[in-house]
């Protein structure tokens, strides 16, 4: 197919041709065309259907505004929906399809929706689909999704790269049509560091789609030489396919350049798009003006557009949309495209302004009257007029452009909950005094519309921006018209009428929403849907607020704008995500002996962002259970051996380390002689636990804390409130060591044989009891910490060695354990043997419970002020009869004792009231050959021995249980102290 | 936002973590003989103020400084950054 729609020159590259497809026809277009543009060359108008009616559609416009023309753009992986046709740039291979159609874009099955209008009115989704209410989720709302809504996702992974980035600069410029260029030329011959962005892939904004000069050369080409200026000067920096999408705190601005859309696929290394977040210390605001239609009847068929876009496709694109056009406009500039098309040898079927001092022409006919009703099924074929004498004439065209005036892009003034205000003369609003901080507007976003305005709106923005002096340098001659507007907003009668096309919002919507008492801007916009979407409203906005405001007898500004917010225009998730996705989505943190786990295949679990052992399966195991029951058997038998290096570790030093450990824990520290270990619990001011851990003492003014490997951050952050803001005269200081050491468990009863292998000192009992601490060496001379702690029960130790020696202490104590049948052991034997000694974990510490619950409330000392101290005094948290921390077994031994059940009196009623506690941490005893579990129990001290139900309705589980002592392997601590 | 961190210079308010109203610093004397109705309403009674608040702010990715920030809740405007310890001193906490 030729493309009989070209006509003379533009500023596309005939030299080049491209190919493409939509709807699975091949076109051809060339380099500079977007596809909308391409399209209309080929005699294509209809590009999409509505979004509830399923109406014929096709572009309104030719920039970011476009509500209709929205495309799936590209196939398989790449596929993106909601694209608009009138940005995307054309490529050789672009493939693209229209949406939102069952069966052919011309036969579509749905257009039966448009019969059946009356009952698809603002408000249906409220009003039909109320009753039956399981109907909704099941019935109603497939229907409607699959009926109503715009493209399809691709649902594969997709298979492009997102970058971020950060951008320093003194000016950032927003729009490179003549006011943004005329800024960034001052600014950058004045040496500033300058960023340019605009959203379009060639700066100049309307430069590119008028036919007026610049001085001695057109507008395109005055546009083109200041680009090419700008781009010798090292200090400006010129990013086009870039949208700055929101202006946020602090002169933080977020902009995304699509670096690679433009192509068929990315080149190698390159991503997609990239995220900009760009620090300027002044921003200059040229983002243009967005002109708007006029409702009427039948006003949205293929090939009625905005004047000024039908300008734009034969000016920059060498298009006509269609041979015979006529133009409805209510202000001077909808007659500039009549005279640009006729110039190129449109006909001009004739120009309809309502006003009775609009522009003559010699060339061709003005009428005087209202353009009432359209017609032609799949695109406009004629035009019916209403003359202001009441007569009326069919005006035979393809292409109908309406100019209702233009409306200053306020969008970014609004994102500091700036409020546009009215002008009258452009019945416009523009920006408000309440800007962003550093933020001027220049141009058409102000309300100088003219060139010149434009010209000199920018330099003085750029100058005022950066404090220039002197004189200001000439500007070269311009067009300088002033703006003549009658305001008219929609034909009266109408009711069909589209205001807002992308969600089918009509005249009449906004009439019945009006009736039906939404009176607000923001209630109007959510009842009707009107300015949602992909557009936000850019075209239809301001229409919607005229009608209400006639409504109401108010003026516009009194009914005032719904606010704007980010982003401009609709942006990916993936570039807000970046490189943050699937395995990268966090960082991981692997411990020192991580590649010697994963040599001994062991089983990883994310705990935060550590990667940690779970459990080291053997040849011949086949469960998760068999591997965890031998780690645990045989640690207890003999020796195990467990990486801990992922526990909070923080080092206190200072005069009054011993003192800041008394606050910062509710038990006593002052008196812990050095080369003792203690456990520490720490609350919350409120008197919850918050964390527990041990404190090593291994010098009179030097403390190692240990945290929970969840908490490790917080309580970091919490000591340090505690240092600098509620002790701040403490001699103390903290530093997190976490990552400078590795540390291992060494649990069992041959763990001292073993370790006796590899520490240079006398560690025998007598020499290092039960909670000693060191500094020592090991292996004839390297630095190392022993603790002899345990979280298993057993005679166990804690050895840390700086983190670049842990890999090797881990194979040491592999080899030298041999002859003890040495077994690591992961996270889940760990969690079976403290469960089995009793001890308190996350699951017990859980944000709710306190000293008390966890059975350790005379832990809290009185002799000293500590951090929740008083609190956790409190009434509500002592009442007679408080849950208390037990253990619980089953009275059959094959039942389980899941985690989460509840407990409920043997013979009592089971329900919520009669709760008596519940299940916090489960596991199977390899040691006692049956389930057994903690919990929290109400008086649940008194309690040992009663039996209970444990029920969990939820995953159908009722058990009979018997209350025990939490410590269930050997409660003395004999082989602590062995 | 932009933390204009009295030792460090501007940084972004990525690298910091928030924790709330800066009356936080102002923990009540444990031995008073209103110490629980003190502490009660340190832990639970805030302002909400529409307009400038002082609030606590911790450089977590920086050199772990507390900040008290003053900041307008309506406009993020920012009027001034001190260092925690020297506020809690000012207003009397010692050890």
């Amino acid at each position: 197919m030729t493309q009989v729609n070209r006509i003379g020159r533009g500023q596309v590259d005939f030299t080049k041709t491209l190919k493409f497809s939509f709807d699975g026809k091949s076109y051809t277009g060339h380099p500079g065309d977007t596809l909308a543009s391409a399209l209309l060359a080929n005699g294509v108008r209809l590009m999409g259907r509505s979004f509830k009616y399923h109406r014929p559609r096709g572009p309104l416009s030719a920039g970011s505004e476009e509500p209709n023309a929205l495309v799936e753009l590209r196939s398989g992986a790449r596929q993106e929906p909601n694209t608009r046709a009138t940005t995307a740039e054309l490529f050789d291979g672009l493939f693209a399809k229209s949406q939102n159609r069952l069966g052919s874009l011309k036969f579509d099955l749905l257009s039966i929706n448009d019969r059946f209008s009356n009952f698809l009115t603002a408000g249906f989704y409220y009003k039909t689909f109320m009753w039956p209410a399981a109907f909704w989720e099941k019935l109603y709302e497939p229907i409607i999704r699959k009926a109503a809504g715009l493209g399809a996702l691709s649902l594969k992974d997709d298979p492009d790269v997102y970058d971020k980035g950060f951008l320093h600069c003194d000016l950032l410029i927003i729009g490179a049509g003549p006011a943004g260029l005329s800024a960034a030329l001052t600014a950058g011959r004045a040496g500033a560091d300058v960023i340019l962005a605009d959203e379009d892939f060639r700066m100049g904004g309307r430069l590119n789609s008028e036919t007026f000069a610049i001085g001695d050369a057109s507008g395109a080409d005055w546009a083109a030489a200041s680009v090419a200026e700008l781009a010798s000067l090292p200090n400006v920096r010129l990013m086009s396919r870039t949208t700055v999408i929101g202006a946020f705190d602090h002169g933080i601005y977020g902009a995304v350049e699509r670096v690679s859309d433009h192509m068929h696929t990315p080149d190698a290394g390159k991503p997609r798009q990239v995220l900009w977040r760009i620090y300027t210390k002044q921003t200059v605001l040229a983002a243009g003006a967005i002109e708007r239609p006029i409702a009427f009847e039948n006003n949205d068929r293929p090939g009625i557009m905005l004047a000024s876009a039908l300008r734009t496709y034969a000016n920059r694109f060498a298009v006509a949309a269609d041979r015979r056009v006529a133009i409805f406009t209510n202000n001077d500039d909808g007659h500039r495209t009549a005279t640009d098309l006729y110039a190129r040898g449109i006909k001009i079927a004739a120009v309809v302004d309502p006003r009775p001092d609009a522009p003559r022409s010699m060339d061709y006919e003005v009428l005087r009257g209202e353009v009432i009703d359209t017609k032609g099924r799949l695109g406009l074929t004629f035009a019916e007029v209403k003359l202001v004498d009441g007569s009326m004439r069919t005006l035979d065209c393809g292409a109908l452009g309406l100019s209702g005036g233009w409306n200053p892009n306020v969008h970014l003034t609004c994102h500091q909950r700036g409020r546009p205000t009215w002008n009258a003369d452009l019945a416009a609003f523009v920006p408000g005094a309440d800007l962003p901080a550093g933020m001027t507007v220049a141009g058409a976003a102000q309300g100088d519309l003219s060139t010149a305005g434009a010209l000199a709106g920018g330099a003085k923005a750029a100058r005022a921006a950066l404090g220039l002096k002197g004189r200001m340098a000439a500007l070269p001659e311009t067009e300088d018209a002033p703006v003549n507007i009658t305001p008219f907003w929609y034909v009266e009668g109408c009711a069909r009428a589209w205001l807002d096309q992308q969600n089918d919002v009509t005249v009449k919507d906004v009439k019945l929403s009006h009736q039906e008492g939404f009176r607000s801007v923001e209630h109007l916009k959510r009842y009707t849907t009107l300015g949602m979407a992909t557009d936000q409203g850019k075209t239809s906005n301001m229409g919607g607020l005229a009608i209400m405001a006639e409504l109401a007898g108010k003026t516009i500004p009194e009914v005032g704008t719904t606010i704007f917010r980010p982003p401009y225009t609709p942006t990916a998730i993936g570039v807000l995500a970046g490189r943050h996705r699937e395995q990268e989505f966090h960082p991981k943190r692997l411990t020192p002996s991580h590649k010697w786990a994963e040599e001994q295949g062991a089983v990883f679990v994310e705990v935060g962002n550590w990667l940690r052992a779970q459990w080291f399966p053997l040849p011949g195991e086949t469960t998760w259970r068999e591997s965890v029951d031998r780690e645990v058997l045989a640690t207890r038998k003999s020796v195990g051996v467990c990486d801990v290096t992922t526990l909070g570790k923080v080092d206190v030093q200072g005069t009054d380390a011993a003192a800041f450990l008394n606050k910062i824990y509710c038990n006593g520290f002052a008196k812990l002689a050095v080369g003792k270990t203690r456990y520490g619990l720490m609350l919350r001011e409120d008197g919850i636990a918050m964390d527990d851990g041990t404190a090593a003492r291994l010098a009179e003014d030097h403390f190692v804390v240990t945290t929970t490997t969840a908490n490790a951050l917080p309580v970091y952050r919490h000591m340090e409130f505690v240092r600098q803001c509620v002790c701040p005269d403490m001699d103390v200081q903290l530093i997190s060591t976490t990552e400078a050491w590795a540390q291992y468990a060494v649990a069992g009863s041959n763990s001292r044989k073993l370790l006796e292998k590899i520490v240079d000192q006398d560690i025998s009992n007598d020499a290092f009891p039960f909670m000693a601490c060191a500094n020592i060496t090991i292996c004839g001379g390297l630095r190392a910490r022993l603790f002899r702690i345990s979280f298993s029960g057993e005679l166990a130790y804690e050895i840390a060695v700086p983190t670049a020696y842990g890999d090797a202490l881990m194979r040491k104590i592999i080899e030298v354990g041999a002859e003890f049948d040495v077994t690591p052991y992961g996270t889940e034997a760990l969690g079976v043997m403290r469960i089995e000694k009793g001890h308190a974990a996350g699951n017990e510490l859980n944000g709710t419970t306190t000293a008390q619950n966890l059975g350790m409330g005379r832990m809290i000392s009185k002799l000293k002020d500590s951090i929740g101290k008083t609190l956790s005094q409190r009434e509500g948290l002592n009442a007679d009869g408080d849950l208390r921390q037990v253990g619980i077994k089953p009275v059959d031994p094959g039942d389980p004792v899941p985690a989460g059940a509840h407990l409920m009196n043997a013979d009592g009623p089971i329900d919520a009231a009669h709760d008596q506690g519940y299940v916090t941490s489960a596991c199977y005893s390899p040691n006692l050959g049956h389930a057994i579990a903690l919990g929290f129990l109400k008086n649940g001290s008194e309690r040992l021995g009663e039996r209970m139900q444990l029920v969990s309705p939820l995953t159908k589980v009722h058990v009979d249980v018997e209350i025990t002592s939490a410590h269930f392997i050997d409660p003395e601590g004999d082989r602590l102290r062995a | 936002m932009i933390i204009d961190h009295p030792l460090l210079g501007p940084r972004d308010s990525a690298e910091f973590t928030y924790m709330g109203d800066a009356r936080l610093i102002d923990r009540p004397d444990p031995d008073a003989e209103t110490a629980a109705q003190d502490f009660y309403e340190y832990g639970y009674l805030r302002d909400n103020p529409a307009g400038w608040h002082d609030e606590l702010w911790f450089h977590e990715a920086g050199d772990r400084s507390w900040l008290v920030v003053t900041r307008n809740t309506l406009t993020h405007e920012i009027s001034k950054v001190q260092l925690a310890r020297d506020v809690a001193r000012s207003r009397g906490r010692s050890k």
